[in-house]
């Protein structure tokens, strides 16, 4: 069947199988590898993509009922080469490890962020809930986007914690 | 920025820039022309005969290649693997003995073929008593494989070397103890349940045969791309040259990804044998049901002390879950046990570990592996005695702990060389610290409001930085997979010609920062600014040994082979540059991209001006050979044994049995720190997967052996909320096996957190009386202790 919608600012469309889910569709036609399959359930949130402004697991939707939809992810997110401050705050704040969960994560943050401009740690916590993270034990995702939200608000990020040797 | 970075400084993460753009490259993104597709056909048994396998209707599919049974495979061997007493089938071979075994391989053009296809083979089994309960497969009620006449594989036992009648000599001494007026014998039966590693990335496979350069090239999600690539080559039949084993970005490991997989072998074979590329991605099912899980043990462990807290001995009896098959170090986990034995403690310790093979999938190393099984049961006995004896557990552990003094060479009571340790002065400096001080307040806060609130704590040792080249005759090396080196360190550092470096490394990671470690640990040594350097990592084309990330022993041995690599190439330079600026070679330093003289930072030459030199060898002073590079492999004098302090504060819900940790601290000591926002992460994450064993994962298998737990539905993890931001703080004390006096911090973490939690949750539980609670500490079983408390109070 025929779909079409806008990716990344760009409007693509093609012919997909009508099982095709959203996530493969991305991977394998459009060649958006940024997002990943981890669980194949709607668990992990490692496939988190923006779907009209909303952060939604790719793995979960079928890609015609994409159709006409205004889709972000993870490659489409620094505008002009500038990181986003999400971005920006992950690498500041060591937000990721192994960077397998990543893309889905910053997406979420990108929303959490665009709901709630000054969340508490709890707030963070919560409306990161959905994405799971083997390697960082959330504190460093935590950091990165309170290290985002400060950014956004045009306020100075706090200082980081590491302990450095002398 | 440009810089020079020492150690012990923070960099950012040179490989984030790729990663948080969505640009990093994983496996399965790798999509070469015409590539083909695998799924395998999957026993629904634990235990049974295969009768027939009728692949034809199968084959008929549209799109289907080929569909492979074991006897089109079984040519090829077994599985390789470092220790296997009883070792896998590529494709099961008439009998399988745990769910999801794989009994055929369909190869079709696409995916979804693939997956259609499985359902089109036809496959009957008659199925054979399963074995599930360690204690019946130590009894050997039923026998996991026929003409294998005992479950029980390996019994280690410890101390390490002692004979049977050296081990009758203790048991009679720790009677003796027990027979004594006024001691304590405080025991508990504790399980330390099978987990599943559950890395994010699902497991992946690509491989490609060029028929005319009879070139294989692997990709693989693998901690050791070394051992699938000489693997590979040996069931070819072609030389190691002839493969190239690529693992890109590996999408988190955790000891889960360096075992060598069936796949790995499989879908190269099947490359060739078609002439197209094939791959292959598990599913999070199969990850969950053919990724090697970990832990598995029952235990009981005794403590015998006295009522001032002395403790006289220690023991542990366990059966030890290996699962169906030995594949890679599979029974000699239990072994690092033994290794770290009673933990940081100086009193007399026996252990025994039988291990025994069930009708489950096959365990192997896991962050830890061993180590947080045998710490755990330690520290919670340990804990268990203070309570009994009304003493506070950290007063005990200071009167037992191996002293300072002992250190450095003290023997551990189980036999093995320490490098460095002060257990006191670790402990004592988390007891002082601010953050604990406030957890004991907030205690007592939570306490005065009428919470059920508990403070628990533990400390830890772990053996880690493997290893000596000595450890091939305790049989911990890849040999098994045609790679005759043990687990040495190897890094190669080249300056070419324009100044800048490139560094080739033994080993890759699955998050750990390699690249940017590394770069540090160059840079440090040449003063070459940090991007100006590139390390390369995961292609055995580039390094001749190729060991991998485990163990906590990349930094120790690798990082310390790469150090001395660079030391070598200053050395060279240091000549070239004292015949640039006429000066004696002794007085050369490198610091911001080139060579001065000591106290003259005017005389300096640059690093390209040094290469220039080298790659002109008619300029070279004294005749010496051209060229600026050096390799070196490092094989350290012993293991690490890094340790720590830690100590987390809970609240129990009494109406839901629901537990929240409300604050974390952690005094960890690996020795000196070479990118300190690295090592916190490995705590963090590493706590983090200690929290989930302590709290919410299990993989259960019932009693026809189906794996209840194959979805992430099923096996609850760790999510953002489930965990409090972590106060770490540190002690140094650096070892002295290796010249960056590195100890390791990847499995600490995971080592000192579940039996914290334990003993917090029984801290917050003692009132009611309870005394243990088995892991994993979800609710309803929590609630349940309370309710038998209650019922017996």
């Amino acid at each position: 069947m025929q779909v079409s919608m806008t990716v990344n600012g760009q409007a693509v469309s093609g012919d997909v199988d009508p099982r095709t889910l959203l996530v493969h569709y991305l991977r394998e036609d459009l060649r958006l590898t940024g997002t990943h399959v981890g669980c194949e359930t709607s668990y992990c949130g490692a496939c988190t993509v923006i779907v009209d402004g909303k952060a939604v697991k790719s793995c979960t939707m079928l890609t015609a009922q994409a159709e006409g939809a205004e889709i972000t992810t993870i490659e489409g997110l620094a505008e002009n080469g500038d990181l986003h401050p999400v971005q920006e705050g992950f690498w500041e704040r060591h937000g990721l490890q192994c960077g397998f969960c990543t893309p889905g994560m910053i997406l979420s943050a990108v929303t959490l962020l665009d709901e709630n401009a000054d969340p508490s740690e709890d707030e963070i916590r919560l409306g990161i809930e959905g994405n799971l993270c083997r390697c960082t034990g959330y504190h460093n995702i935590v950091k990165a986007i309170e290290y985002a939200g400060a950014k956004l608000r045009g306020e100075e990020p706090a200082p980081a914690e590491w302990e450095v040797n002398a | 920025m440009s810089t020079t970075s020492a150690l012990g400084g923070v960099v950012r993460r040179r490989e984030d820039p790729a990663l948080i753009q969505g640009k990093g490259l994983f496996v399965d993104d790798v999509n070469l022309h015409g590539m083909l597709h695998v799924a395998f056909v999957r026993s629904p048994f634990a235990h049974a005969k295969i009768t027939s396998v009728d692949t034809a209707a199968a084959q008929a599919m549209r799109g289907v290649r080929a569909v492979y049974t074991a006897d089109d495979v079984r040519h090829l061997g077994l599985l390789p693997a470092q220790a296997a007493a009883v070792g896998r089938p590529l494709l099961a071979d008439g009998e399988v003995n745990h769910m999801g075994e794989a009994v055929a391989m369909i190869v079709a053009e696409t995916r979804a073929q693939a997956q259609d296809a499985v359902d089109a083979v036809e496959a009957d089994y008659d199925r054979l008593p399963v074995v599930i309960d360690l204690k019946e497969a130590l009894a050997n009620t039923n026998l996991v494989h026929e003409g294998v006449e005992s479950n029980t594989l390996i019994t280690w036992t410890a101390p390490f070397g002692m004979e049977e009648d050296g081990l009758n000599e203790l048991r009679a001494k720790i009677d003796g103890y027990k027979a004594q007026d006024d001691v304590v014998v405080v025991s508990l039966e504790m399980v330390n349940q099978r987990l599943i590693p559950v890395a994010i990335e699902p497991r992946s496979v690509v491989a490609e045969w060029h028929a005319g350069y009879q070139q294989m090239t692997v990709h693989s999600s693998s901690q050791s791309i070394g051992a699938v690539a000489s693997s590979v080559a040996i069931m070819l039949g072609i030389p190691y040259n002839q493969v190239r084993g690529i693992a890109p970005e590996v999408g988190g490991g955790f000891g889960a990804k360096l075992a060598l997989y069936a796949d790995e072998l499989l879908i190269p074979w099947a490359a060739r044998e078609l002439d197209t590329p094939v791959k292959y991605t598990e599913t999070r099912r199969e990850a969950a049901s053919n990724t090697i899980q970990g832990r598995g043990w029952l235990g009981t462990a005794t403590i015998t002390g006295t009522r001032d807290g002395q403790v006289l001995s220690y023991e542990i009896d366990a059966i030890c879950d290996l699962g169906a098959y030995c594949q890679d170090l599979t029974v000699a986990i239990p072994f690092l046990g033994v290794f770290v034995g009673s933990g940081q403690y100086a009193f007399d310790t026996r252990m025994q570990l039988d291990c025994v093979v069930t009708n489950k999938q096959t365990t192997d190393a896991y962050r830890g592996a061993g180590r947080p099984e045998a710490i755990y049961y330690i520290e919670r006995i340990m804990d268990a005695y203070s309570r009994e004896i009304g003493m506070d557990p950290a007063e005990v552990k200071m009167k037992n702990f191996i002293p300072s003094e002992s250190f450095p060479g003290a023997t551990s009571p189980v036999g093995f060389a320490m490098d460095t340790g002060d257990y006191a002065m670790n402990l004592q400096a988390m007891l002082d610290s601010p953050e604990y001080g406030a957890m004991k307040l907030a205690r007592d806060e939570l306490r005065s409001d009428g919470k059920l609130v508990g403070l628990g704590m533990s400390t830890y040792v772990e053996a880690c930085g493997f290893g000596p080249s000595a450890l091939v005759d305790l049989g911990f090396s890849w040999s098994g997979y045609g790679q005759p080196s043990a687990f040495n360190g190897s890094g190669l550092v080249r300056v070419n010609p324009d100044g800048t470096a490139n560094v080739i490394i033994g080993t890759g990671p699955s998050g750990q920062g390699h690249q940017t470690t590394w770069a540090q640990i160059v840079s440090n040594e040449l003063g070459i600014e940090m991007d100006k350097i590139r390390v390369t990592h995961g292609d055995t084309k580039d390094a001749p040994v190729t060991i991998g990330t485990f163990g906590s022993r990349s930094a120790a041995v690798d990082g310390s082979a790469t150090f001395e690599a660079s030391r070598k190439v200053r050395e060279k330079a240091a000549r070239i540059a004292a015949d640039l600026l006429e000066a004696s070679e002794a007085d050369i330093q490198f610091a911001d991209g080139g060579a001065h003289v000591a106290g003259s930072p005017d005389k300096r030459v640059e690093w390209a001006a040094i290469a220039e030199v080298a790659y002109q060898p008619h300029r070279m002073p004294g005749g010496e050979e051209g060229g600026l590079e050096a390799h070196a492999i490092f094989s350290p004098g012993n293991a690490t044994w890094p340790f720590g302090s830690v100590a987390c504060l809970v609240t129990v819900d009494p109406d839901t049995g629901d537990v929240s940790i409300e604050d974390w601290v952690s005094m960890d000591d690996c020795g000196n720190v070479i990118n300190p926002m690295i090592v916190d992460g490995q705590i963090h994450g590493g706590i983090a997967q200690g929290v989930g064993q302590a709290l919410f994962e299990e993989a259960i298998y019932d009693d026809e052996g189906n794996l209840l737990t194959a979805g992430l539905i099923d096996y609850p993890m760790v999510t953002a909320v489930d965990v409090p931001s972590f106060n770490l703080s540190r002690t140094t004390t650096p070892t002295d096996v290796n010249p960056m006096g590195v100890k390791g911090i990847g499995e600490a973490g995971t080592i000192g957190a579940a039996q914290t939690l334990v003993n917090a949750v029984v801290d917050a539980l003692a009132p009611l009386g309870v005394k243990h609670v088995d892991m994993p500490m979800r609710p309803r079983r929590v609630w349940q202790a309370i309710q038998d408390a209650k019922a017996s109070a």
